[in-house]
This record gives C-alpha cells, structure tokens and sequence, in this order.
C-alpha cells in the first residue's frame, strides 16, 4: 500500500515538474542567455542537476549498504547495493547524456576533455560499471556479496580523490558556479526543487521495484531448489 | 613484525625463477621501445605558438603507462600464484593477523616495482636522450605514485583471485579506482621532467600522499574479507 502511495507520488510529482518545466514558469537566468546559442536549453538544466545529484545519491547508498553487509553479512544489504548500483548506472549514464546534449548546445561541442566536472561524472560512470563487472564475475552469492561489498567501499572512497585529481589536472571547469539571488529567483528555484524531490523519488521507486525484483528471483530459486527443478 | 617474514617468503620464491621481475622488466623496456618507434626523439609540433618536442610532452604519460601496465603483470600473479597447491589456505592458517597477510604482499609486489622502475628509466633517459630536471623530485613522485597503485592493486588482487574472470577482470576494476593516482602522477612526473620546481607539484604531491594514507588504511580493515570464505 505505502509503495503504491509512493509510486503514484512519484508519477504525479514527475508529470507536475515536466509541465513546470515547459509551460513557460520556469525563467531562463539572464547569464545563461547571454551567454551562448539558443537560450531555451537552459531548460534541460532542470532535468540535468537533479539526475547528477540523485545518481550521487545512490552510489552514497551502495557504500553505506557495502559497509552494512561487512558488518552484519544479511543478505539483504547486500540487495540493496545492487539495486542501487545499478539505478546510480542509469543515472549516472544519464547524466552524462544529457550534460552533453547541453554541452552540444551551450559550448558547441558534446564533450569538453578538460572539464573538472565531466570527467569527474565519467569515473563515476566508470567506477560503478566495474562495480557491476565484479558482481558478474563471481557465481557463489555469499562470496558475490562480500567480494563486492569490499569494491563498493573501495570505489567509493575514490570518488572525492578523483574530483581533486582531476581538478588539479585541468584547473578550470565551464560549469556555472550557482549565485543565486532568491528573491528574484523563486520560480527557478521552486521547479528546481520540484524536480530533485520528483528525482530523488523516482531513483528511491526504481531501487524499490530492483530490491522486491531480487527478493522474488531469491524466492523462485528457492522454490527450484525445494523441488529439485 | 611479522609481515616482513611473508614479503620475505614471497621475494624468497620469486628470486629462486625470476620469472615475474624477468617479464615485467622486459614488458616495461618492450613499451619504452615501441613508444620511442612510434614517435622518435626529434619530431616535434606546435603548442600554443611554442616549437616542443612531441617527447617532452608525451614523457610522463609514457612512463607511467611502462609502470601501470608492467605493474599490472605483477599484480595478477601476485596472488593467483598462491591459489596453487593450496598455498593461500596455508597463508590463511599462519599465526599472523590477516592485515599482516597484506603488509607483507605490498612489500614485496613493491620491490619488485621499484626494481622495474629502476631499470625502465635509465633506458627511457637512453633512448630519448632525455634530461631530467629534478631526480630527487621525480624518485619522491614515483614512490608515491607507486604505492599508490600497489596499495589498491594488492588488495584489488586478492578480490580478483576468487573470480570466475580472475586475470582478465583485475585491470578492468583498477583502473577506476585507480585514476587519481596516474592522473596527479603524470602531471607531477610532468613538472619534474620539465621545470623541476618540487614546489609547482606540490598539490599533486598531496594528493598523492593522501591517496595512499587512505588506500593502506582502509585496505588493512577490508582485507582479510577478500580472502576468507
């Protein structure tokens, strides 16, 4: 019942931000607009920030669902990493799709190879498909579990050193610092944040359907085994 | 104390064939030598307006990709050696902590990197006709770099030994987690071969140093899940 709530929120919250997002409310900051091309693409900023910022999110909970499963080894962390991994993948993913159809449209070019930020989102990307590698890469569930888990922390310990690493390397990023003036700026702001609660809504369902998908492939297994299918 | 007993046994074995430190030698001066093939040491192209040898600009990532990918060769077999004969179940059994386990393997896969990084350099300086500007520089920012790559790349390893994939899946997930490490490292390796002003690489230099506190501790505490079953 309470996923159910959950779900429909979600589909309505996703519908609400979308309209907000075309209709017209939400302005276009003066800086974006004069600053290059057509300025109607500072529209995918909306979907864009909240994506990035959920896909953070899950990786967040695979470390903290790795580090809970070395602690305690229930198997039920270990579902959670997985479903999270692979959530923070698509979105992770879609990030970068969609940084660089702006980034196509913004700067003139789909990829810019010194941006702190981008490479920053590409390891990322990297980091958790590797995640998934070594998940592939190992039969036995209990030592699929652990063996990941000890990748999950890893991995994600990673994460803020590259950010450094790379902003070292390249000491410069296009991306907009935010400066925001709130009171000019509220209708920005409220389908800004329309967006990441329907964002942050949509990863948490997704992972939720990936957690109750896992639990019944546990279920029919176990039924196989019982019957000796 | 104890984990010295371990690198020893491990160094005891290698030195009695050689065959790991003979390969990965030669691996790293094979790299060197194609490098110096594909590009000589008198073409040159212009950079911002500045006539630079295409040498002085590709030396630091070549090395690295010499050490990484020379490394790696030592890496893979750094454990899966022990899955023969049983011998990881006696390790498991020695009267040590399993942390020690680790410490001792770090050792000796680090000795046996320094000892290919010895010999690689000289032959580099040989073929390019190179100067290098700042050698206790450039010896600090390969020690770094260096235990960087074996502090992840043990513990990596011993998660890879108990994969159906094993050799094939440990650069795929080392990489990753890895790009902190060779991107502060080219760059200092960058500085150092040109300007030589230690000061200039001081922020790669932090990076460096807090990579590799964070990786050798976090490897101690995760370690001895990557190896029990």
């Amino acid at each position: 019942m309470l996923k159910k709530i959950l779900f429909t929120l979600t589909a309505v919250l996703m519908l609400v931000s979308i309209y907000l997002i075309f209709s017209g409310y939400s302005p276009i900051p003066v800086s974006v607009k004069e600053a290059a091309g057509e300025p109607n693409n500072f529209k995918i900023f909306y979907f864009h920030l909240p994506i990035a910022i959920s896909a953070y999110l899950a990786f967040a909970i695979v470390f903290v669902a790795s580090i809970l499963y070395l602690r305690g080894k229930k198997q039920k962390w270990d579902i959670v990493a997985l479903s999270s991994a692979e959530v923070g993948v698509i979105l992770a993913a879609l990030t970068l799709a969609s940084g660089s159809i702006w980034a196509r449209s913004a700067w003139g070019e789909y990829w810019v190879t010194w941006d702190v930020r981008l490479n920053t989102s590409l390891v990322l990307f990297l980091l958790y498909l590797s995640y998934l590698m070594v998940r592939q890469a190992v039969d036995e569930p209990e030592k699929r579990a652990r063996l990941s888990a000890v990748f999950g922390i890893v991995g994600f310990l990673g994460v803020p050193l590259s950010y450094m690493s790379v902003r070292l390397w390249t000491r410069a990023t296009l991306h907009p610092v935010a400066e925001l003036n709130y009171s000019t700026m509220s209708p920005l702001l409220i389908t800004l944040i329309l967006n990441f609660t329907a964002f942050f809504l949509l990863a948490f369902s997704l992972i939720l359907l990936k957690i109750d998908n896992e639990k019944l492939k546990e279920d029919i297994n176990e039924i196989k085994r019982v019957k000796n299918i | 104390m104890k984990f010295i007993e371990i690198a020893r046994k491990d160094l005891k074995a290698e030195f009695r064939t050689k065959q790991m430190l003979n390969s990965m030698m030669i691996f790293a001066l094979l790299v060197i030598v194609i490098f110096s093939f594909a590009f000589g040491n008198e073409a040159s192209i212009f950079v911002q307006g500045i006539n630079k040898k295409v040498v002085d600009l590709l030396a630091p990532g070549m090395l690295w990709i010499a050490f990484t990918f020379a490394g790696m060769l030592g890496l893979s077999r750094s454990f899966s050696g022990e899955k023969e004969e049983g011998c990881l179940e006696g390790l498991k059994l020695c009267p040590v902590d399993r942390s020690d386990i680790y410490t001792g393997k770090v050792i000796s896969n680090a000795v046996l990197m320094f000892l290919m990084e010895i010999t690689t350099i000289p032959i580099f300086v040989m073929l390019f006709s190179y100067d290098i500007k700042n050698i206790p520089g450039l010896m600090l920012v390969v020690i770094l770099g260096t235990f960087g790559f074996i502090f992840v790349g043990t513990l990596l390893s011993a998660l890879t030994v108990n994969t159906r994939t094993r050799e094939l899946l440990l650069p795929v997930i080392l990489f990753p987690v890895l790009i902190p490490v060779i991107l502060s490292a080219v760059t200092a390796t960058g500085i150092m071969l040109g300007s030589g002003e230690l000061s200039d690489a001081a922020g790669e230099l932090q990076v460096l140093a807090v990579y590799d506190v964070i990786f050798f501790v976090v490897a101690q505490l995760v370690f001895e899940y990557t190896i029990e079953d």
